[in-house]
């Protein structure tokens, strides 16, 4: 493959990435290591910014995948194309990984049916490689290569866990949403407000984030917060932008929604 | 009697001889009366005033209605009109023709407040007919047409008017009372039960017709409001403010919980809702930043004084961190006026107290006072630095007692006005105390606690509504179910049931596996699978031909698709399953026995969450509900004595049955949820006469699980269920079995071609 090509998978600007804990100099260790990572966490609590930041701080390239159930085990390892000259072998995104060296993400991975997983096996113990089986050849990973998942254990059902003996292959990172402090931070500089609305947007999202299993299957995520933040750089009333940003998305249950814009009444008034 | 003048003015001695009564106390206070109604009364208004006041004079019941029928007119007709002179004399004269004599006088009393609180004659001609309405409808004959037994309701009705008017509208009152009348008109006792508010329907009726935010209907946004913003888990405890007319309640909480109204109006500009929100607010605030103090080192005022610094301090805390309290508190906060209160005569102590409190909510309070406001500036100097305690509290307290100690504060005259905040709770829990005295106390209270773990072991019982088709309301908290545990008997007789049956149990058996692979779904776009999928090859085929890139993924394949079913079993066990029906040797009880056991191995077997519930009643005080499996039990030993020990008895009382078995079935995970019910009749009981009663109520049972997307089916053993059966459960809601013998075969195929 062309520096060109691998080109495109680097991360030229810094990520912003505000860390929560220790998680960055972890991630380091297990990058030392090559061991595979695996990330958990509820929706929009920063994990993939989290791996766009290692991914440029260690300058490696990056590759993401999004997993979901249609996808199959040629959709990660790559197929023969059928052209007009016949047939052309094209490397799907976690062999084009293995072969330039870079992280390969893939996003919520248990969305992938389990047959499909299995394929990422080989690559993630001791043997460090990857059998094509269709073309006949046998990828060793570059050096550099690593592979991280990330799923969000809280709203799969039982019958889409990850198999144990995928499980057992990675070392975790567990993710929360960011502390009141932090989050407050991320919030002003992702959106640029001040200190004053980014703390009662936190303190939004906390109320929210204790109704979880009371009704609601997530609490407002982090993204969320900045959503609201932005409508109201454009102009947008407080209370309105959060009842859109905050509330609306996460819930159509009208007892928690009165509880939320409650709070919201509360807490801008 | 003294001395009083009693001339009359030339005019009033005309007005005298126009009132044909005789009474002698009457000449005492003719002249005041006329005084008063001169002023109010029309020249016509004052014949009718005569005439009416001498009709009231000739129904014999002495002189008391005629007192009160002319002091009480002019005010009456003030809030009214004129019309109501000849109205209220003509009522008080029809009353008289009624058994009902000795009402008469409550009801000529709760007039003029009836006229205060409706404020308009169209309203008080209501309040006049429903109370006739309900006279009529209670007052009993014993033979023939005459009526010769008065109303045994009237009476304690008449006692209550005033707390109706002041709790429910007059439609309100109108509904409660049609209530009483249509259920127990027959019913002497229960009669003044109901309308002396003592019976339990009646309290519920009356909360149903009750104005304001009820708590019933908001528990959830409560607890939503308890877990989200204060992140506290105690549940709440709703008391009444209607039944005690001494001191009203306050909010308070203890170790069985929270405490609060079962109704908040809306008040100065703030919503029941929020109301409820802020009394919640207040108590986690304590929850959070408060903690108890031994009471005994303080005097009463001290502790006073304490309890408004301290709960300042907290409310302090709780706006900091929801800003938005504030405006909340301070409306519901009273407004005591500076200068209002007499502290030459009475103690104005609380009165002070609740203006410092007041001023701490709102800085523009504009008390002029200086030790008001000096303490109003020492609690926020206080607060500002941080990290204030109780203990601070306790200082400024103890201080403030100390430095605006007046004679009159002891006085017993105390003014209460404007001082009740009544969000806030009684703070019962911030003092600790040390006396032996109090310990006795709380002991009694500890044993009272006790005793009521005990009763666990038997549930208290359920209360369900039930459907009154005639009135097309429920009848609320009308039926008590009691849940117990099925007494047990001997596995083995399910085990030789099991075992009669082996062939069929195999032939079912084989039934299950042919149910299990049309559970499968297909998958398609696979690049590897079982089939080619012809569809998608064949246009792979022309994007290859007409040179554009195929979708190789041109095969599919297929899944096992697991069942998501809970199912709940409901079995009549009323008394009629003791016969034995014609051509049969066993009774439908055996053969229902026989078939529950079937249907049990059968989805055991299929791995269907599952459970089994008898339930026969006896009247609607005592209905039973016979646990025999739950969802987390197994199909083993346990449960199967408890079906071996299955008898029947009593009747078919099955709306309550059905609503309880439902609320089980609710919190079951599974996408589709079956309550299956099997009976052998139509449901009846022995204390409702009208056949169609229970068949409404459980047709309504049916629509409320449908709307709880359970879906209802029954099969019923009775050959003429088909007259009623279709109309309870809907035309494909029902399997009706003829040859009875065959049920033990036919239930768990019955079941098995449900949930194929
Ligand atoms: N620690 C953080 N530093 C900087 N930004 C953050 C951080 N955490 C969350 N964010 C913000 O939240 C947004 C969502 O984060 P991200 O997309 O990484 O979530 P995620 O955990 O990958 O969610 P999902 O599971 O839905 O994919 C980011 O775009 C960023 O604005
Ligand atoms: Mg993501």
């Amino acid at each position: 493959m062309s520096d060109q090509d691998i080109k495109q998978y680097q991360i030229s600007e810094e990520p912003y990435y505000e860390s929560q804990e220790d998680e960055v100099a972890l991630y380091e260790a297990a990058y030392e290591a090559r061991l595979p990572v695996m990330i958990k966490g509820p929706t929009g609590c920063g994990k993939s910014r989290f791996i766009e930041h290692m991914a440029w701080k260690l300058g490696k390239p990056l590759i993401t995948v999004a997993c979901n159930e249609d996808m199959t085990a040629s959709d990660l390892v790559g197929r023969y194309l059928l052209d007009a000259n016949g047939t052309r072998w094209v490397d799907g995104p976690l062999t084009t990984a293995a072969r330039i060296g870079a992280i390969c993400y893939l996003d919520e991975v248990v969305e992938a049916r389990q047959d499909t997983t299995v394929v990422i096996h080989p690559l993630t113990d001791h043997r460090r490689n990857l059998p094509l089986d269709k073309k006949g050849e046998m990828i060793e990973a570059h050096t550099d290569f690593q592979l991280v998942i990330s799923y969000n254990p809280g709203y799969q059902s039982l019958m889409k866990d990850l198999k144990q003996s995928t499980k057992q292959r990675f070392s975790a990172l567990e993710f929360d949403y960011p502390s009141a402090s932090v989050e407050t931070s991320i919030v002003m500089k992702e959106a640029g407000t001040s200190e004053d609305i980014a703390q009662k947007l936190v303190k939004i999202a906390v109320t929210a984030r204790n109704l979880k299993g009371h009704g609601l299957d997530e609490g407002i995520s982090t993204r969320l917060l900045v959503y609201a933040a932005n409508l109201m750089n454009k102009g947008i009333e407080a209370k309105a932008a959060c009842r859109m940003a905050l509330v609306r998305p996460i819930t159509d249950d009208t007892d928690i929604r009165d509880t939320l814009d409650h709070a919201i009444d509360s807490i801008f008034a | 009697m003294t001395d009083i003048d009693i001339s009359l003015t030339p005019e009033q001695q005309v007005y005298r001889d126009q009132l044909k009564c005789g009474f002698k106390q009457l000449d005492a206070v003719f002249a005041d009366c006329m005084e008063e109604a001169e002023a109010v009364f029309s020249e016509q208004g004052i014949a009718d005033y005569l005439s009416g006041a001498s009709l009231v004079c000739m129904i014999g019941r002495g002189f008391e209605p005629v007192l009160i029928y002319l002091e009480e007119m002019p005010q009456i007709v003030q809030c009214t009109d004129e019309s109501m002179i000849k109205t209220i004399s003509q009522c008080v004269w029809d009353f008289s023709r009624t058994p009902n004599g000795k009402s008469i006088l409550p009801f000529l009393q709760s007039i003029p407040e009836a006229a205060r609180r409706l404020g308009s004659t169209e309203q008080l001609q209501h309040y006049i007919d429903v109370i006739f309405d309900m006279m009529k409808r209670t007052t009993r004959s014993i033979h023939g047409h005459v009526d010769t037994i008065p109303s045994d309701g009237l009476p304690e009705l008449l006692n209550q008017t005033t707390y109706l008017l002041h709790e429910l509208s007059i439609e309100g009152i109108k509904n409660w009372i049609d209530y009483g009348a249509d259920n127990y008109r027959n019913h002497p006792e229960r009669q003044k039960d109901y309308f002396s508010l003592q019976s339990a329907d009646s309290r519920a009726v009356f909360q149903r017709e009750r104005h304001g935010t009820l708590f019933t209907d908001n528990e959830r946004k409560l607890n939503l409001y308890m877990h989200g913003l204060w992140q506290d888990h105690d549940h709440f405890v709703p008391y009444s403010l209607g039944f005690d007319e001494l001191r009203k309640p306050k909010p308070y909480y203890d170790s069985l919980g929270i405490r609060v109204p079962d109704v908040y109006d809306d008040h100065a500009g703030i919503s029941g809702i929020n109301r409820y929100r802020a009394t919640i607010a207040h108590i986690a605030a304590h929850r959070r930043w408060g903690e108890a103090i031994w009471a005994d080192n303080f005097s009463p005022f001290q502790r006073i004084s304490i309890e408004v610094f301290e709960d300042s301090r907290i409310e302090y805390l709780a706006i900091q961190k929801y800003p938005g309290l504030r405006s909340i508190f301070q409306a519901l906060h009273p407004y005591p006026i500076e200068g209002s209160c007499d502290d030459v005569h009475s103690s104005c102590l609380l009165h002070r107290l609740a203006m410092i409190s007041y001023g701490l909510l709102n800085p523009e309070h504009g008390y002029k006072e200086s030790k008001i406001n000096e303490f109003i500036a020492r609690f926020h100097e206080i607060m500002e630095q941080g990290e204030a305690g109780i203990n601070d509290m306790v200082q400024l307290g103890i201080s403030y007692i100390a430095q605006s100690k007046q004679a009159s504060d002891s006085f017993p005259n105390i003014i209460f006005d404007n001082t009740v905040v009544d969000y806030r709770d009684d703070n019962r829990h911030l003092w600790k105390f040390i006396e032996e005295g109090d310990e006795e106390e709380s002991f009694d209270d500890k044993k009272e606690f006790e005793r009521d773990e005990h009763d666990v072991d038997k549930l208290p019982p359920r209360h369900y509504p039930e459907w009154d088709y005639n009135s097309k309301t429920y009848r609320p908290d009308w039926v008590s179910l009691y849940e117990t545990l099925h007494y047990k008997g001997d596995p083995e007789k399910i085990n030789q049931i099991l075992a009669k049956h082996d062939s069929l149990a195999k032939r079912l058996k084989k039934m299950l596996e042919l149910l299990k692979p049309q559970q499968m779904v297909r998958i398609r776009y696979q690049e590897e699978g079982s089939e080619l999928d012809l569809d998608v090859a064949i246009r792979s085929i022309i994007d290859f031909k007409s040179g554009h890139t195929p979708d190789p993924r041109i095969n599919m394949s297929h899944r096992n698709d697991g069942r998501d079913i809970a199912v709940m079993l409901l079995v009549d066990l009323s008394a009629s399953l003791h016969e034995v029906p014609e051509g049969c040797d066993q009774s439908i009880l055996e053969l229902s026995r026989e078939a529950v056991s079937l249907l049990a191995l059968t989805i055991e077997q299929l791995n269907d969450p599952f459970a089994i519930a008898g339930f026969h009643s006896d009247t609607r005080h005592n209905v039973r509900y016979l646990h025999i499996k739950g969802y987390s039990e197994h199909w083993d030993d346990e449960v199967k004595s408890r079906l071996s020990a299955m008898e029947a008895g009593y009747s078919t009382r099955m709306g309550a049955p059905i609503r309880h078995a439902a609320h089980y079935l609710e919190n079951q995970p599974a996408d589709k949820k079956l309550l299956l019910i099997l009976t052998d009749g139509e449901p009846a009981d022995i204390d409702v006469d009208d056949e169609h009663l229970l068949i409404e109520d459980t047709r309504k049972a049916v629509e409320e699980l449908s709307s709880k997307n359970i879906y209802t089916h029954c099969i019923s053993l009775d050959k003429k269920a088909d007259d009623y059966i279709g109309d309870i459960f809907g035309k494909n809601g029902y399997t009706v079995i003829d040859h009875v013998e065959k049920l033990p075969e036919k239930l768990p195929q019955l079941f098995m071609s449900l949930t194929k």
